[in-house]
């Protein structure tokens, strides 16, 4: 066991933090999420320049890293800048399907992907598949050599702005069965792909999509027909070790915000750090951070270990992470007062998205029960 | 980062192992996964055996006699002793005033009690608080007064653990009431054989005697018994605070008690089904499981970093905080666990040789009294509320 960051990780975080600390204020980053794409394009190509995006895929498949520890090291301090460039959907999630499934064809426009240039997003939940990740209706048939896709996918981060969709659908089985869902890689423009994006209340945007009658050579299909579901869940769990690691950044942001307030805010002339209340209750939220801080690593060193410890670890993670964020926002609003509550102070962004991480891929209920059900599948 | 364990750990922890199978007599053994109360014999026993393979002092340095063992290994060896059923080694010489004496003790003091401590000639107790200094501990008014080369020792301290077992008591005591409280404490080290203490004992709420009170009726302690400088006490008391991190959290023994608590879970049973398929109960357990693993990184991350003195203070609080609050949930659900059979209580039960057929499941018998006697693991050590108050203060810079 060892508990320290190698140097090329601790070399990745400290450039990170010095990059957003000197390019990415507050104000230009919520610029950029009211804009059409809701992040800025110039800054997704210098962070590309970075190698940041690299960061996340191994080297066989492009990049130079893509260990748990690398999407955790990053995603903190991209979570310290509340970074709204689409890391997760592009790099983590459509990234990892295509990386896992893609055939030596497929997998060269990971090259454009690492460079910045192509944006991926992974369409796979539907309105009514709540956060079960087996749960997909959209139908894939076979028609001659290629398919048809039918159905909606629902919430997909950044599905507004990519140039292709990974497109999950199903070709065999029931509605929840993990058997039977394929993968496709569909260009954002085919015929009868229908996207409707919108921004969403933690700065991110996501679109609404109907599929209707699409039509798809056989080079569309990631690999094998039926068999997608393994890769769905692996990207899903390296998403979820960005989320709680984004989550550890946003609550260092939170928590560093309300310690300055409680030492510099005076109330019946003293500085309101001095009432025992506040005290506590500060406490509590330096405490349980340390927890969401050490399920996160325990996350991102679980990530390679068996299906079952590894989604144990992930569920874990996330479920503290889901309690302790509400937790982080909820009492930096509270301590904070009325100011916390404007928009232009600043923290209330940071608790936004805190909170809203806790409704992707799964909140503090069904990643408990998840838990429960993986326990049960290892004992 | 690297969550897995090497070659070389695996290889310590089946060391470890084969140590407590062959050393680990399975008459103290049984007593501690049975949650029967252990003798003074069975804790000696212990304690020389440790000793004799040169594990007692898990986090003492080399110099005096410690292992020099890092964090992972701590943790491997706390994690099978509690396992296996060892008992916890009582602390007070080892844990608590043994770093004291390494940091500020004179060359005979460490010279004639750190060899001491390890070979169990001495049993320590704590003379901290007082029936009118608690949380407030610098309060405390047990007088000491020096005249020649000896002190007089007036005064009252509580809640000393298994005092009734000891030999020794160090104590705070008051030398001075000029300016702040803080300032006019010493450190003593005192013979509990001395003329003028009294132990008296007290019972605790599930019936045990587990504390004492401890009087000192002008009680003659040499000079050479004090530790370090006069009315430097509250530094020497507070350094431990923030050096003496080992296993803060209790992690090995909140692991076992996790595992007990699913041993119960699946033996006991709801409507023909075992209980651990409740979905309720499983949540809980769940939420229980999720935290403990989480802390158990925790603890690791403070012991291995090389810079954690800086965070000591309110990192080893936090663990305190968490830790018991771990504990007291694994108590509070197994008390749960058991149904109408949490209620029955025959104290003699838990007792060496006690042969008479358990009341309900053989497991159910010490449920209840450690919930009961566990309320105490967040009002001591410093209560929970006051390590808030640390947290606070340190991380405001206050």
């Amino acid at each position: 066991m060892d508990f320290t960051h190698t140097e090329d990780r601790t070399m990745l975080k400290d450039m990170v933090a010095r990059f957003i600390a000197d390019n990415y204020p507050l104000e230009d980053r919520n610029k950029a999420a009211e804009g059409s794409d809701g992040f800025s394009r110039d800054m997704w190509a210098r962070f590309a320049e970075l190698g940041l995006i690299g960061a996340l895929f191994s080297e066989e498949d492009g990049g130079f890293g893509g260990a748990g520890f690398d999407i955790n090291v990053l995603f903190e301090e991209l979570g310290r800048g509340l970074v709204v460039e689409p890391f997760i959907a592009s790099a983590l999630l459509g990234g990892s399907v295509l990386a896992q499934l893609g055939n030596d064809d497929q997998k060269a426009l990971i090259t454009d992907v690492v460079a910045g240039s192509t944006l991926l997003a992974l369409a796979h939940g539907e309105p009514d598949s709540y956060y079960d990740l087996a749960h997909v209706e959209t139908t894939a048939m076979s028609d001659g050599d290629g398919f048809v896709l039918n159905g909606r996918k629902a919430v997909v981060l950044n599905g507004d702005s990519a140039d292709y969709l990974v497109v999950t659908a199903r070709a065999a089985g029931g509605t929840w069965d993990e058997d039977g869902i394929s993968a496709f890689l569909v260009p954002a423009g085919t015929g009868g792909v229908e996207i409707r994006g919108y921004p969403t209340i933690d700065g991110q945007h996501a679109a609404e999509i109907v599929l209707d009658n699409v039509r798809l050579d056989a080079s569309a299909l990631l690999g094998e027909s039926g068999k997608a579901y393994p890769a769905v869940e692996m990207a899903v769990a390296r998403a979820n070790v960005a989320l709680v690691s984004e989550a550890i950044g946003l609550m260092e942001v939170c928590r560093d915000m309300t310690l300055e307030y409680l030492r510099t805010r005076k109330q019946f002339g003293v500085p309101i750090g001095k009432f025992q209340a506040l005290q506590h209750r500060m406490a509590t939220v330096l405490t349980e951070i340390e927890q969401a801080r050490s399920a996160a690593i325990n996350a991102a060193g679980r990530l390679d270990l068996p299906r079952a410890e590894r989604e144990k670890a992930i569920s874990s993670a996330k479920a503290l992470a889901g309690r302790i964020g509400r937790l982080v926002s909820e009492e930096a609003i509270q301590m904070h007062g009325g100011i916390a509550m404007t928009w232009e102070y600043g923290l209330a962004h940071y608790a936004k998205r805190l909170i809203m991480i806790d409704h992707q891929f799964g909140d503090v209920d069904y990643h408990t029960a998840r838990f429960v059900e993986f326990s049960r599948q290892a004992a | 980062m690297d969550l897995n364990y090497t070659e070389e750990e695996l290889a310590f922890r089946d060391e470890v192992r084969a140590f407590l199978k062959s050393e680990l007599p399975t008459s103290i053994s049984d007593k501690v996964k049975t949650g029967k109360r252990l003798t003074k014999e069975d804790m000696d026993t212990w304690h020389a055996i440790l000793n004799r393979r040169g594990w007692l002092a898990e986090s003492w340095p080399v110099e005096h006699g410690g292992t020099g063992w890092n964090a992972v290994q701590q943790q491997i060896f706390d994690d099978e002793t509690c396992a296996a059923g060892a008992p916890r080694i009582v602390p007070f010489g080892l844990k608590m005033l043994a770093p004291v004496l390494m940091k500020y003790g004179s060359q005979e003091q460490k010279d004639y009690y750190l060899p001491r401590i390890l070979d169990g000639s001495d049993w320590w107790c704590q003379g901290y608080s007082e029936p009118g200094a608690g949380s407030d501990l610098a309060s405390l008014k047990t007088k000491a007064v020096r005249g020649g080369d000896h002190y007089i020792v007036n005064g009252q301290k509580t809640w000393t653990t298994l005092g009734q077992y000891a030999n020794k008591i160090f104590c705070l005591v008051r030398t001075s009431t000029e300016g702040k409280p803080q300032q006019g404490i010493s450190f003593l080290l005192i013979d509990m054989d001395t003329p003028g203490i009294t132990v008296r004992p007290i019972i605790l709420l599930e019936g045990t005697h587990e504390v004492n009170e401890v009087f000192f009726d002008d009680v003659k302690v040499p000079v050479e018994n004090l530790v370090g400088e006069e009315n430097m006490g509250w530094t020497y008391a507070k350094y431990l605070l923030t050096h003496e991190r080992t296993n803060i959290a209790n992690v090995g023994a909140n692991k076992v008690s996790l595992a007990h608590l699913k041993h119960i879970g699946r033996q006991q049973k709801v409507r023909g089904r075992p209980l651990i398929e409740d979905p309720v109960f499983s949540a809980r357990l769940a939420q229980i499981e999720m935290e403990l693993d989480a802390m158990a990184t925790t603890n690791l991350r403070l012991l291995s970093s090389p810079d954690s003195v800086a965070n000591a203070g309110p990192m080893s609080s936090m663990l305190k905080i968490k830790g018991t609050e771990i504990r007291q949930a694994l108590n509070d659900l197994t008390r749960r666990a058991l149904g109408p059979y949490a209620m029955p209580f025959v104290s003699e039960a838990l007792d060496t040789g006690y042969n008479e057929e358990p009341i309900g499941p053989g497991y159910a018998a010490p449920v209840s009294q450690e919930y009961f006697n566990n309320r105490k693991i967040t009002i001591y050590g410093g209560s929970n509320e006051i390590q808030r108050g640390i947290i606070t203060k340190m991380m405001m810079g206050l």
